[in-house]
């Protein structure tokens, strides 16, 4: 299907190979990642909301059949969102359009990749199919982006072929603190790698159960392989910029957006936010006058079973 | 000194300053600059728009108060701009550009289409024949990328992919459809170099 629609795009005047096209190579897997940086992810979860978030700004929206408030309130089994709905949304806007597929859930994603979507979000918000193995990424075409809490957990999906990492922070709680948790976590560990040997960093993949090579590359880089956005809790301007202080390449905006009483002015407000980060001044003009933040929830009430980030490892 | 200044406000500027500065260090030295907000165009020599979301970009560019900057300096200061910034520097666009109401620089006589090659899944990678870098194939990577389906007389055609251009150049402006700050391939900067 794509060497064909290649090679109508390519019928005049050809001057290439077709088996010299090279697709779903790591960079350019990698590289859609880093187009998205400085920028703000946001969850939509119909063709409207999708317009909404590209007129304010977003730099992709991620399709999903509610937002991770709503998957928490009403319980049962979280999956992929309708086709249908995606396709809307798919065709509703040009900028890259994400979905969530269910932990190990390989099948949802061949139908993600089957349909067209630019990248698939391997996602704890989701109830998990697997409790032993996520997908094996690498043979994809497309992108995947893996939540984690932390330095090992981050290269583990790396190594299985996430081509973009995220927090995992707590969805759907508006909640920030878990978010900060594990960005500090990512950034503190990354830190420490800085100046160790090759003996050293033997033993910190061992601790990490991670493969020295990624380690080796993340401590000569001093950041994480791949691109590294900030999810789960993000509700106003101030904590999308918080987060990009902490390090983020970007932000993922899950329910803070549409469970704002005004989302077009919210998403706006968020965006300009990550632009303008290290601005206070700046920051002060952009959160004024927003209206009703998404309620939130403190995620000190949630039990242990109700928490979603311990999905996955 | 000659300094380079890298429109920093959304998209894979990082990669675009680390390849600026390599490209400098090869050729006697010179800096590098981020440009978040208006008032730092007017001292660079050259000036790179790097991919991003076209959208996200353009709209930021009008906010922050750099379009009008940009556009005074494309009477004289080379420009680049990589497949987002090719979407930038075009005059016309296509229905996608229409309907988002995205804003456009307006400066090279090319109409664009977004995302021409299809969505991620048909992104790819290509050697590609640019004869005004000499005999070597050039490594391109297209990431939902765009292209030029028309270029009016005075833009001059570097290179093309079937039906479509891909590299184009105006003057001091020149468009690419690819990126070649994600490759270790320099040869593009340096020719954009030359042309300060």
């Amino acid at each position: 299907m794509i060497v064909s629609f290649i090679s109508t795009v390519l019928k005049k005047g050809m001057t290439m190979k077709l088996e010299s096209l090279r697709h779903g190579t790591a960079l350019l897997k990698r590289g859609l990642a880093k187009m998205q940086k400085g920028g703000v992810i946001m969850d939509v979860t119909n063709a409207d909301q999708a317009r909404i978030a590209e007129e304010a700004g977003a730099v992709a929206v991620m399709a999903l059949h509610a937002v991770p408030a709503d998957i928490r309130k009403s319980g049962g089994v979280a999956r992929m969102a309708d086709p249908l709905i995606i396709s809307e949304i798919m065709d509703a806007v040009t900028i890259p359009v994400m979905a969530k597929v269910r932990i190990g859930h390989f099948v949802e994603a061949q139908i993600l990749e089957a349909l067209g979507v630019d990248m698939i979000d391997e996602s704890e918000v989701l109830t998990p199919a697997d409790e032993k193995s996520h997908i094996d990424k690498v043979g994809f075409t497309v992108p995947f982006v893996c939540g984690a809490r932390d330095l090992g957990e981050a290269l583990r999906r790396i190594n299985e072929g996430a081509a973009m990492i995220r927090t995992k922070g707590e969805a759907g709680t508006g909640d920030i603190k878990e978010a900060v948790r594990h960005m500090k976590q990512i950034m503190g560990s990354i830190r420490e790698l800085k100046g160790m040997n090759d003996e050293e960093l033997m033993k910190v993949s061992r601790k990490l159960g991670a493969p020295f090579e990624l380690v080796k590359e993340t401590a000569e880089m001093q950041r994480l392989p791949v691109v590294n956005f900030a999810a789960g809790g993000i509700a106003t301007p101030a904590d999308a910029a918080l987060m990009m202080r902490l390090g983020a390449d970007g932000v993922f905006v899950g329910s803070g957006i549409f469970k704002a009483e005004f989302p077009e002015k919210m998403a706006k407000a968020i965006v300009e936010a990550v632009n303008n980060y290290d601005k206070p001044e700046v920051l002060a003009e952009i959160s004024k006058g927003l209206g009703g933040q998404m309620k939130g929830l403190d995620i000190h009430v949630l039990s242990e079973d109700e928490m979603l980030q311990t999905r996955g490892w | 000194m000659i300094r380079i200044g890298v429109i920093a406000l959304q998209g894979n500027i990082e990669e675009h300053v680390q390849a600026a500065e390599r490209a400098l260090a090869e050729r006697g030295g010179g800096e590098v600059i981020q440009i978040k907000h208006s008032g730092i165009i007017p001292g660079c020599d050259a000036i790179i728009i790097p991919g991003g979301e076209s959208t996200t970009v353009g709209r930021l560019m009008e906010r922050e108060g750099i379009t009008p900057e940009i556009k005074a300096a494309a009477k004289h200061t080379p420009i680049l701009g990589t497949c987002a910034g090719l979407i930038l520097l075009a005059k016309h666009g296509d229905e996608q550009i229409e309907r988002t109401k995205q804003p456009l620089l307006k400066l090279m006589d090319i109409h664009v289409k977004r995302n021409a090659f299809g969505r991620q899944r048909e992104s790819f990678e290509a050697l590609l024949d640019i004869p005004v870098l000499g005999g070597e194939p050039f490594p391109a990577v297209f990431i939902r990328a765009p292209a030029i389906t028309h270029a009016e007389k005075d833009v001059q055609i570097l290179a093309s992919l079937g039906e479509y251009i891909v590299a184009a150049r105006q003057k001091n402006l020149l468009a690419l459809a690819f990126h070649p700050e994600l490759t270790d391939d320099m040869r593009f900067h340096h020719y954009f170099l030359d042309m300060i």
